[in-house]
């Protein structure tokens, strides 16, 4: 494997992207998960999508962005679509969970129409969808370092207040911490990592590595801060094993990522089963 | 409206109504510094809406309400109003967070954007978990104990930031009857040791009136408002609308 690394540019980039996203989206799911809102990573996906065919639709006509990386507008898409997702979730204060699907309806609707009528129906779609190793480009790793670079200094800088408002919102609201603004930053963070691990893990499996693993470290990390270590670790592994497998096996690199997380999250469950039972005897 | 002296919560002519049914009907409270006031009432008397009024999520639709003096919408000193709600025992058990976690977040608004714990805050959270004898928890997960220790929890995430006065909505929910007795004489030691001024909020009117200074009896409108002392058994059947036996009403602290 490292033999042909050093042979193929966009080998490396892959991993490299892998990598970085590896790290990135189990931390951001941690935060998903404790806040009950583990099917945005989807929603935003999808509005992701709607971004890039907007850009491929529009590149039909506007010949100087076919020269653009169309993750840009796909970024810009999901971060306008976290934004309006905050809003329907104040909006409907009592239905905070309908703010999800009306996103994605939007994001699948106005994604198909714009593909049709980009003729986008093909291989690049495909892509999209599923993720792709040969597909990774430098461009898309320098977008991502950026991306990655912002996203774990807010992290840095806002731990106890996210973690605060994951665990108890009204409370943070009580010692002055400004719930609305730290919810909004969030979510544009949320945003910039989903739309940045599409290229690897495919719109549709996007979730499969911001959830999984922390569903797998949540049950062996016996506080927050050994939640995001398990997670990352079990990110990782799940990328890196992906990431070969898909290579030798030619199959889409999301797909085999998933199933390698499900492996991690089924070892952990069935040694916690095991270790219960032990216990019982 | 004349301002008292020593009132730091001070509930003035306050109404609210949610659609067109009444829920406060013209409540006026003071809460002395010092005292421990034992708000009781059935289910639905308004005495959650009053302290969602208190704490700014509720504006009432008339009178007002002070803290330290200031009204509420422009109250910026919220460090020193420490708050156990009544969801603090119903929380997500799943939640993966140790003790010394929990009670940190109790520090997190007073310390500010951009800054850390330091060594002096972490010191303070062992502290207020000695206080509440849970030091000896400090690393086990919040949802592996039980309803009496996980309260004590959240009353020392109130507390780490030492705020003058604390509110409990229904504390004693959901716990079993030695951990209540050790919760009360917890706010005893509060309030006369650290001076910390207490507003409890019961339906559980038996138990409180033994360790309260004040009494105050909440069913839309205000009841009864005085010195524990002074408080009898027929407020109670005027307020229930029947007659109700309270089991222990003795005024010594030490205990029944």
């Amino acid at each position: 494997m490292l033999e042909v690394m050093w042979k193929y540019d966009f080998l490396q980039y892959a991993f490299f992207v892998g990598i970085v996203i590896g790290f990135l989206a189990p931390v951001l799911g941690v935060f998903i998960v404790v806040r009950r809102q583990a099917m945005i990573a989807d929603a935003l996906s999808h509005i992701t999508l709607t971004g890039i065919a907007f850009h491929l639709y529009l590149a039909q006509s506007a010949t100087f962005l076919q020269t653009v990386h169309p993750l840009y507008m796909g970024m810009g898409f999901a971060v306008a679509g976290s934004i309006i997702m905050e809003r329907l979730r104040n909006v409907y204060s009592a239905y905070k969970e309908l703010a999800v699907p009306i996103i994605l309806s939007i994001g699948i609707g106005l994604g198909v129409v714009f593909l049709s009528l980009a003729d986008g129906f093909n291989n690049d779609l495909f892509q999209y969808l599923f993720g792709s190793i040969i597909a990774v480009s430098q461009g898309d790793v320098w977008l991502i370092s950026v991306v990655a670079l912002v996203v774990v200094l807010l992290l840095f800088f806002f731990y106890k207040e996210l973690f605060f408002m994951s665990f108890d919102e009204e409370q943070a609201k009580i010692s002055s911490i400004p719930v609305r603004s730290v919810n909004l930053l969030f979510s544009v963070m949320a945003a910039l990592v989903i739309a940045s691990s599409m290229r690897i893990l495919g719109i549709l499996l996007v979730s499969s590595l911001s959830i999984l693993p922390v569903a797998a470290a949540m049950q062996v990390a016996k506080s927050f801060k050994q939640t995001f270590l398990y997670a990352v670790l079990f990110g990782e592994i799940s990328v890196i094993a992906g990431l070969i497998t898909a290579f030798y096996l030619d199959v889409a690199p999301g797909g085999m990522i998933a199933i390698f997380a499900l492996i991690l999250l089924l070892l952990v469950l069935s040694g916690k089963k095991y270790d219960k039972i032990r216990r019982l005897r | 409206m004349s301002t008292q002296e020593n009132g730091v919560i001070q509930i003035e002519n306050v109404s609210f109504r949610y659609g067109t049914q009444n829920v406060l009907e013209k409540v006026n409270l003071t809460i002395e510094q010092g005292s421990f006031l034992g708000l009781a009432g059935p289910n639905g008397s308004g005495k959650s809406t009053l302290i969602k009024i208190i704490l700014g999520f509720e504006t009432p639709d008339m009178g007002r309400v002070t803290l330290f003096h200031v009204p509420v919408s422009k109250f910026k000193n919220w460090e020193k109003i420490g708050y156990v709600s009544q969801k603090a025992n119903s929380f997500n058990t799943g939640f993966p967070a140790t003790v010394y976690e929990v009670v940190s977040m109790g520090l997190y608004g007073k310390i500010g954007l951009f800054r850390f714990l330091n060594k002096k805050h972490k010191k303070k959270i062992d502290e207020t978990l000695q206080l509440v004898g849970m030091r000896e928890f400090k690393h086990r997960s919040i949802g592996e104990l039980s309803g009496g220790q996980q309260q004590r929890v959240f009353i020392a995430r109130a507390l780490v930031s030492e705020p003058e006065v604390l509110i409990l909505d229904e504390p004693t929910v959901g716990v079993d009857t030695q951990s209540v007795q050790q919760f009360y004489h917890l706010m005893s030691h509060l309030n006369r040791e650290k001076k910390i001024t207490l507003l409890l909020v019961t339906h559980d009117i038996g138990a409180m009136t033994k360790y309260v200074t004040h009494v105050a009896c909440l069913n839309k409108r205000l009841h009864f408002h005085g010195s524990s002392h002074d408080f009898e058994e027929s407020e109670l059947s005027s307020l229930y609308g029947h007659d109700v036996t309270m089991i222990t009403h003795e005024h010594d602290h030490g205990g029944a």
